[in-house]
């Protein structure tokens, strides 16, 4: 107790990654496999919120659609010509799977700004998971489809002979660095716009820089919600992107 | 109680990035797999056939109502062009009465005006003939009233006339 005061007395009380702590729901107790923690919960709401758009908001199937309806009719669509436009025709069989990931997404980065939440896709396991599964697919994929040709993905058959064999080692590096990058932008981007504002939130503690703290907040907040869309779009169309390139290998 | 205090709030407050604290992926991944098979279940199960059915039956319901426009439009045009038709059927129609009954009137007009004619020159001659007759009537009597007259002149001279003198002198003077 009497740290904590100290603590408290000493300087501001900024703890912008507090937020990103893993505990259970219900006591207290070690985090097992199968506990169910705060993850679980906005997980559930992630789900909720699928199903309340997607199916629940669908649910009268009218011709003239409700808003709820036309916004998922909208979602539906956006991906869709997604899909199509850049993996191909080929790659609608897989829309279904890119729609989860995209609604996913979305959903937890939106459910991630309602204050005092919690940000699935702010942790790196989250999003880890999600990368390796389209780097999964998407390798299993196109040695299926493709077979050994695949690989003439990183044969660049464009370029001088003498420069292939430099490039195939720089393809096959930006091939493995996929996943990598494609996982830590998302988780980045919500935990960096996500512990900002916790930041500009302890500072506002001190009363003469509170306005401008506030005005930071709501600026920042702004951001968030704008980098909530595009980290799902940019997300979804890299796993169009990826899901091409396991199609058509050939450039 | 101070390290109790401690305790907990080393477990509230993070030690560097929560996310790296490796313990708690498998939770994390156990949960979202859980999510994302949840999530893929509904939509391709549920959700996403049913927008698709929802946004054929809008492509078709459009197709139907278009086709359906098309084809009274079709209907309109036909319309028009029978009314056109009537119309320019009627037209000629009534150009066909009016010329009829031009020929007609203006033989009508002939008609009566050559009656006219016929009357007015059958007049003419009857006024010729009476004023002829009226002419001679007049000279018969000039002729009466002349014999007359030289009769009384000779007599109130004391000549006896001679009536068939008188007569062939008035005769001869009128003749003059």
């Amino acid at each position: 107790m009497a740290t904590e005061a100290q603590g408290e007395a000493g300087g501001l009380a900024i703890h912008p990654m507090d937020q990103f702590i893993v505990k259970p729901l219900l006591g207290d107790g070690p985090v097992g496999m199968f506990t169910i923690t705060n993850v679980t919960l906005w997980l559930f709401l992630a789900i909720l919120a699928v199903v309340g758009l997607m199916v629940i908001g669908t649910s009268r199937r009218a011709i003239i659609p409700s808003r709820s309806q036309s916004v998922a009719e909208m979602a539906y669509g956006f991906i869709y010509k997604m899909v199509e436009d850049v993996a191909g025709k080929d790659g609608l069989k897989f829309f279904p799977y890119i729609m989860t990931l995209f609604l996913f997404i979305v959903f937890a980065n939106f459910l991630g700004l309602i204050p005092m939440s919690f940000t699935t896709t702010s942790h790196i396991a989250v999003t880890a998971v999600l990368a390796a599964l389209v780097f999964l697919t998407v390798t299993i994929l196109g040695f299926v489809k493709n077979g050994a040709s695949f690989l003439g993905l990183f044969w660049v058959s464009s370029a001088p002979l003498a420069l292939r064999p430099i490039l195939a080692i720089i393809e096959l590096i930006s091939y493995f660095v996929r996943p990598v990058s494609h996982s830590i932008r998302l988780a980045g981007n919500v935990m960096a716009g996500h512990a900002v504002i916790k930041v500009f939130a302890g500072f506002a503690a001190v009363a003469w820089v509170a306005p401008a703290s506030i005005l930071a907040i709501s600026a920042v907040y702004a951001l968030e919600v704008l980098v909530a869309f595009i980290q799902a779009y940019v997300f979804t169309i890299l796993t169009c992107v990826y899901l091409k390139d396991a199609l058509h290998p050939h450039h | 109680m101070a390290t109790e205090t401690k305790g907990a709030e080393a477990a509230e407050s993070a030690v560097g990035m929560p996310q790296l604290d490796f313990a708690t992926f498998p939770n994390q991944i156990f949960w979202l797999l859980v999510t994302l098979v949840v999530i893929y279940f509904i939509l391709s199960r549920v959700a996403l056939p049913r927008i698709a059915a929802v946004l054929a039956e809008r492509q078709g319901t459009i197709t139907n109502d278009l086709a359906a426009a098309e084809e009274l439009k079709k209907k309109a045009e036909e319309a028009e062009e029978a009314y056109n038709q009537a119309l320019a059927d009627a037209r000629a129609e009534a150009h066909r009465i009016v010329g009829e009954a031009k020929a007609e009137m203006q033989a009508e007009l002939d008609a009566a005006t050559a009656k006219a004619d016929a009357e007015i020159s059958a007049k003419a001659a009857e006024s010729e003939k009476a004023i002829g007759e009226i002419r001679a009537g007049a000279m018969d009597a000039i002729k009466d009233v002349a014999r007359e007259a030289a009769a009384e002149i000779v007599s109130t001279l004391g000549l006896k006339a001679d009536q068939k003198a008188i007569d062939k002198a008035v005769t001869a003077k009128l003749k003059g």
